[in-house]
């Protein structure tokens, strides 16, 4: 695209401050400087947030993809993405739920998602009239009284300027990892938190609240910081399988907890994983960290992962106050042909701090799905502990669980502790509960439900259930 | 009514069972007895419908209906209840999570309601005094880190909340003290009913001490080698299996 167009296109101007018209607004695939300006203009940016983006965009030309995943898939074009608000082409959306694939509704059906959200989730060409636009207001209202501040990144660049400066790329510098340094250069929008001094939030907080409310697309940007004495339970996702016709999704997650702050963050992910062929799923390449700052800081991370043709993410925590606690909960299910390489990275610089990390892996189908992890304890990190279980399930003969334990150690007062299993689920365990009356999809569910039990009690309640739910639907068909 | 016609059954091509012909009326209980390696199990897993048995002759029929096509949860369905010699540990879902899901997929096939968690745990306490089990039971991981004796009569408890037609239960005497024997035996006699068939497997005749049976079956190589009452338990026990072998 020329610079003539592009300035073109930045000076129709904007009625609606920085919220985007998707119908009308997109431009052609391909990156470049350009395109990088043209964001940060369009979203009408600070300068500062300009800069960071071009500092991003030109180190990630002297970077190449990463090849060291337990992972395989044909080579991205960068240039073959449309990188500005990924504006969904209603021409191609379907026109109604007929259209869209019986094998998803059928998913939605069984966890019980009413139709006007179905058609949302499914990408259905409407006007989707959401009810939750007054609960979100409500919500917001009781938050704002307690000084907290839950909104879009975009919404917070403009409101607290001051906030994303001092914070943004923090935790996952700018030149971090190729997909984190993308995403820092062309990042659409995402979930800004900031929980005052003394707060504990009430609520949870879920981006369901907002999910009509933003686009938020495939480079998504959350930052959450927790003030001295806070606390914080964010919830993302949604348990439902969600469709987006982009297949690259590049999010940032930073978290920073201060001095007694503590985060606690859990993850639903089920983007479409593509169909029995593993055509059409989404690559998920997440950069998630957080930094417990400052001494007596905890952050929590739970995710249950059951989407994505691809899933690359290692949500990890950087011990650097004293007696910091990082904490690390996966289930990752992997069936067809998904492939997962996921698990965290605890690093240990202050002293007395601890970590858990509890990570079951259930691969199914012809599915491939590794758990890395890193567990590096620094030289000043006295009296550091790690204690981690690694558990693996297979689930027929043609799928791969792989387990990929760093650790590194500089001082000799550390306790490490590593338990890993691998294990099938038996025919013994099938006929049993077969013989109780049980069906072969609710038989696997609930040996599946138990093998992920220390991970699913540390999700919310409502959240727990749903996930139950999910890891059976995600199965079926697996067995027998 | 069980019904076992000429059954023929081959595992890995090998013929366990030739020709067993065995009937069952609501109402009676049937031991089988027999030395070990006589195809007592392969029977019981037969009737339930594991997977592995190849059956190449013959029928199992339960009330005029063959059980062959059907897979386990069918069978299970129409109330054909097998208690395992060896209970399978499954780690991380609580007890009590598998006796109401079992309690409820057969309430669903009757078309009944499924029962709500107060009422449920009413019934299955009651049925849990009745075997003296404490409560903590239900929320321990099914079978894991149970003793013989619990995972014993934790097929009970299951068999008394699902009350079916025809019991199996599969040497639930063996690794029993006696006082767990006796709980056992209590359990198994409190579900005789004119309804419901019983047969017990067991390799020794302590269990029919407790437990009356109508009848009394031999098996040895792969058939019912004898058959009589109670007394042919009692002749066994004093003569051992060889003396009916060489009959």
């Amino acid at each position: 695209m020329s610079q003539d167009t592009i300035n073109q296109i930045i000076d129709k101007g904007y009625k609606h401050g920085f919220v985007t018209d998707i119908e009308t607004e997109t431009i052609p695939c391909g990156l470049n400087e350009d395109v990088v300006r043209l964001i940060s203009q369009k979203k009408n940016e600070p300068e500062f947030l300009l800069n960071f983006r071009l500092k991003a965009y030109r180190h990630w030309l002297t970077m190449t993809e990463p090849t060291w995943a337990h992972l395989h898939h044909p080579p991205i074009d960068y240039q073959a993405i449309s990188y500005y608000a990924a504006p969904k082409s209603k021409k191609d959306a379907p026109k109604s739920l007929d259209e869209v694939d019986p094998e998803l509704l059928r998913t939605y059906e069984k966890l019980g998602i009413p139709l006007k959200e179905q058609e949302m989730l499914a990408g259905v060409a409407v006007d989707a009239v959401f009810d939750s636009v007054s609960v979100a207001t409500t919500f917001k209202g009781k938050l704002k009284e307690l000084g907290i501040i839950f909104c879009s990144f975009s919404e917070a660049v403009h409101e607290h300027p001051e906030l994303i400066e001092q914070y943004l790329g923090s935790v996952v510098p700018y030149s971090d990892n190729y997909f984190a340094t993308l995403n820092s250069a062309v990042f659409s929008d995402g979930s800004f938190v900031y929980i005052p001094k003394g707060v504990k939030c009430p609520m949870e907080l879920s981006t369901y609240f907002r999910i009509n409310a933003a686009n938020t697309g495939q480079f998504e940007r959350t930052l959450i910081i927790a003030e001295e004495d806070s606390y914080v339970s964010y919830l993302e996702g949604c348990t439902a399988p969600m469709r987006d016709e982009n297949q690259l999704h590049a999010a940032v997650v930073e978290l920073v907890a201060l001095k007694n702050a503590s985060i606690k963050y859990s993850t639903v992910q089920n983007w479409y994983p593509g169909d029995k062929d593993g055509k059409g799923g989404i690559y998920n390449f997440v950069t998630k960290r957080g930094e417990c700052r400052d001494d007596n800081a905890k952050i929590s991370w739970t995710q249950i992962e059951t989407g994505s043709a691809i899933t690359w993410k290692y949500p990890s925590v950087i011990l650097r106050g004293d007696n910091s606690v990082g904490e690390f909960y996966s289930v990752a299910l992997t069936n067809n042909l998904q492939q997962a390489d996921t698990g965290t990275k605890m690093i240990h610089l202050g002293k007395n701090t601890t970590s858990t990390i509890i990570s079951k892996g259930i691969a199914a189908g012809r599915s491939q799905n590794a758990y890395r992890g890193l567990v590096k304890i620094a030289k000043n990190a006295e009296n550091a502990r790690n204690f981690t279980q690694c558990d693996s399930l297979l689930m027929g003969d043609k799928c791969g669980a792989h387990t990929f334990p760093y650790i590194e150690s500089k001082n000799k007062s550390a306790k490490l502790e590593h338990e890993a299993t691998t294990s099938k689920i038996s025919d013994e365990q099938l006929f049993y509960l077969r013989q109780r009356g049980l069906s072969v999809e609710d038989s696997v569910s609930m040996i599946v439900n138990g093998f992920c039990k220390q991970v699913l009690r540390k999700l919310p309640m409502e959240f727990a259930v749903e996930a139950q739910k999910l890891l059976g639907i995600s199965l079926e068909g697996s067995v027998g | 009514m069980l019904k076992i016609e000429n059954l023929h059954v081959n595992v890995d091509d090998k013929n366990i069972l030739k020709g067993v012909d065995l009937v069952v009326k609501p109402g009676e209980v049937h031991a089988i007895m027999g030395p070990n390696g006589s195809g007592k199990s392969t029977l019981s897993n037969v009737i339930a419908g594991k997977e592995g048995y190849d059956v190449t002759q013959g029928d199992i029929i339960l009330d005029d209906q063959s059980l062959l096509e059907l897979t386990p949860e069918e069978r299970a369905a129409l109330g054909v209840f097998l208690s395992f010699q060896y209970p399978v540990e499954i780690p991380g879902v609580n007890n009590i999570y598998l006796l109401k899901a079992a309690l409820n997929a057969k309430r669903k096939i009757q078309g009944l309601e499924e029962m709500d968690a107060f009422e449920f745990l009413q019934l299955v306490k009651e049925k849990m005094q009745a075997l003296k089990m404490d409560e903590d039971f239900l929320y321990r991981d099914v079978n894991s880190g149970f003793s013989g004796g619990e995972k014993k009569r934790n097929e009970i408890l299951q068999m008394t909340l699902l009350e079916p037609k025809l019991a199996i239960l599969d040497e639930t005497d063996s690794g029993l003290d006696i006082d767990a024997l006796k709980i056992v035996a209590d359990g198994i006699n409190q579900l005789r009913s004119p309804d419901r068939s019983i047969i017990l497997v067991t390799h020794y005749q302590r269990l029919l001490d407790y437990v009356q049976p109508d009848y009394v079956h031999v098996f040895n190589k792969g058939k019912i080698q004898k058959s009589g009452d109670k007394n042919l338990a009692l002749e066994l026990e004093q003569s051992g299996y060889n003396t009916i072998e060489t009959k």
